[in-house]
């Protein structure tokens, strides 16, 4: 028993709470945010040590033993993306003081936001399936608010799309949950992996982990990804920052937990399946990603081909592709929040998103600049920054094993990869300045959460050795989910 | 577009509205043992309101009842949360429920169980919840 786990979860529920209450003093706001985040990310990092020193920490909420009652597993993947996920969110928050504008901000961006973290960190902590569809909604429900709030024509728009399609997936996750406990019996996820072990893993199981795969394709992108780049492009940047990092993470977070916990005894075909729709949406999305000539379409495409990637490694299921997995999803977590606040910047800049009409502005903005320069090549794998790592083990476990096609479209679209980010770099910074007279659009407070994100997409990829510790658990942890499973149960049943 | 002629529901929704009112007081209290609960009071006395709603207009309930009910929702969800902390302070688990038996004077040997704290925040919450919305949909024209 551990109540730290259950503190991200808590707390910024009980902080927007309060937020609600005592709506109309902003300066409390900022303050508050900035400092739940902070104490979230402090949580993580106790956990972290406390999970090295006596693996997975477990919390059974008011005593009700699993798999009887709800349960919270921190386990070390979960807990190194509910990390991620803190310093994202922080930096996304400072972001917001000097872009977002009041009348958002008074309109409760900030509880809403504090909503959507109890939901993200929910997800990734639940040890219950049930309980990852009600973190999945607490989740959603305040992205519906997020992507409407300001009520602009476009978000309006947008938000009744994406508002349809994951109340029909997510009536679609309820049907599946259904199904399984109608032949399981059960929902803790460490008992599932037990009964379906027991039973063996036959068509009809397999059939429901295909219906699980479908619903989280949608939330994550992967492939089924045809409602994201409209909707991730509408909300203003700082929100959208928060989406492309989070978001679809958390479906990529489900699909590995259950894929790596439950469903992982028919290798050769679900794991294979979720190889072949990493391939399609890699290609799609790079796709979409060379031929956009509007830099949020472009950053848009680029976090579907991240999504590919990460489920890339998970589908080659060897310790080496795993490892790349966990890596890659921490990159690209920092590096797409980076993107797009660079993007938002950028744009905010030059007062257009297409790349066409803008030119030079490395003269006005050098910082900027050379920001979105380092992030562009983090993003393409350049060493050696972070992405370089992740890209260079999740490419050795597809070819450990035999998965030759999958780490060769993985390495092609790296390069379209790099070739989209820096046909942007290229049109917005290179050239001619467009206007004369040096009228600069300021940039104040905007520079230093990107800063940090910079620093930290430098830092992770030359201090790689600090956290690669943790990481190599984190993997070792998701191919033997024995020790999950015997934390949760107890070593009963 | 209230009618000039509505003396029978006025004067019926007067009764009504206790009734309704007590009926949610005591679905709230049976919860604990019998079908019933914090969820299911509370949009029972949110009935109560809604009733009063529709009988005397939105304002003049508004000027009685002068409460934020988006306040009453976030009050609720804190009272909730913080009977889960309280286990966490006493070295328990988050979430974690204690009761025992109190002698009162006038209903004898009563069962007293934190859990009810817990079901007043949920049913504060429903309260503030529905109540929020209704008056957001009713409220525009």
């Amino acid at each position: 028993m551990n109540n730290l786990v259950v503190l991200p979860i808590v707390v910024p529920v009980i902080v927007g709470m309060v937020m609600v209450i005592f709506r109309n003093i902003l300066w409390f706001h900022r303050l508050l945010s900035l400092l739940t985040t902070a104490f979230i990310g402090i949580v993580a990092v106790c956990l972290l040590d406390q999970i090295k020193l006596t693996g997975v920490q477990v919390l059974y909420l008011g005593g009700w033993k699993a798999p009887f009652g709800i349960t919270l597993a921190a386990d070390m993947f979960a807990v190194l993306l509910v990390l991620v996920t803190a310093i994202v969110t922080f930096c996304c928050f400072c972001y917001a003081f000097s872009s977002l504008g009041i009348e958002r901000e008074r309109h409760y961006f900030y509880p809403l936001t504090l909503f959507l973290l109890a939901g993200v960190n929910g997800s990734f902590l639940t040890g219950d399936i049930f309980n990852l569809f009600v973190c999945f909604e607490v989740m959603l429900v305040a992205s519906y608010v997020l992507i409407s709030l300001g009520g602009t024509k476009i978000q309006l728009r947008e938000s009744v799309k994406y508002i349809l399609i994951n109340m029909i997936t997510s009536s679609l996750f309820l049907v599946a949950i259904a199904y399984l406990y109608a032949m399981l019996g059960t929902l803790n996820l460490a008992h599932l992996s037990v009964r379906v072990a027991a039973v063996g893993q036959d068509g009809l199981l397999t059939a429901v982990a295909f219906l699980f795969l479908i619903v989280f394709s949608i939330k994550a992108g992967l492939f089924l990804f045809f409602w994201l780049p409209d909707s991730y492009s509408a909300p203003p940047t700082a929100i959208a920052a928060i989406f492309a990092s989070l978001l679809t993470k958390v479906g990529v977070y489900a699909i590995i937990r259950l894929f790596s916990l439950v469903f992982y005894h028919d290798l050769s075909i679900t794991h294979l399946f979720i190889g072949v729709l990493a391939a399609v949406s890699m290609v799609l999305g790079a796709m979409g990603a060379v031929a956009y000539w509007d830099l949020k379409k472009i950053l848009t495409y680029n976090v579907v081909v991240g999504v590919g990637f990460i489920l890339a490694g998970f589908a080659s299921f060897s310790l080496v592709g795993m490892r790349g997995t966990v890596y890659y999803l921490i990159h690209d977590m920092l590096v797409k929040a980076l993107l797009f606040l660079l993007g938002g910047t950028i744009i905010h800049v030059a007062g257009t998103a297409k790349l066409k009409e803008t030119s030079g502005l490395i003269r006005l903005h050098p910082k900027l600049g050379w920001m979105f320069f380092i992030a562009a090549l983090s993003l393409s794998g350049i060493p050696p920054l972070s992405g370089f790592i992740g890209k260079i083990f999740v490419t050795e476990g597809t070819f450990q094993s035999e998965y030759f096609w999958l780490g060769g479209i993985g390495l092609l679209t790296s390069l379209m990869v790099l070739y989209s980010v820096m046909k942007i770099f290229m049109n917005v910074f290179w050239g001619p300045a467009l206007t004369e007279e040096t009228e600069k659009v300021s940039t104040e407070g905007l520079l230093l959460p990107m800063g940090i994100l910079t620093a930290l997409t430098i830092a992770l990829g030359l201090g790689a050795e600090v956290i690669h510790e943790y990481v190599d658990l984190a993997a070792a942890g998701l191919l033997d989910p024995q020790g999950y499973i015997d934390a949760v149960l107890g070593g009963k049943l | 577009m209230k009618e000039p002629n509505d003396v029978i529901l006025r004067t019926v929704t007067k009764v009504a509205v206790v009734i309704i009112l007590t009926f949610a007081i005591n679905l709230f209290i049976s919860g604990h043992h019998q079908p019933g609960g914090g969820f299911i009071g509370g949009l029972a006395f949110v009935a109560a309101i809604v009733l009063l709603f529709l009988v005397y207009g939105i304002e003049k309930v508004r000027k009685n009842i002068p409460v934020d009910f988006k306040i009453v929702a976030g009050i609720g969800v804190l009272i909730a949360v913080f009977t889960g902390v309280g286990g966490m302070i006493s070295g328990k688990p988050f979430l974690y429920q204690v009761f025992g038996h109190v002698n009162l004077p006038i209903f004898g040997e009563t069962e007293m169980a934190t859990a009810v704290l817990f079901d007043v925040g949920v049913a504060l919450a429903v309260i503030g919840t529905s109540m929020t919305i209704i008056m957001s949909i009713g409220d525009d024209r």
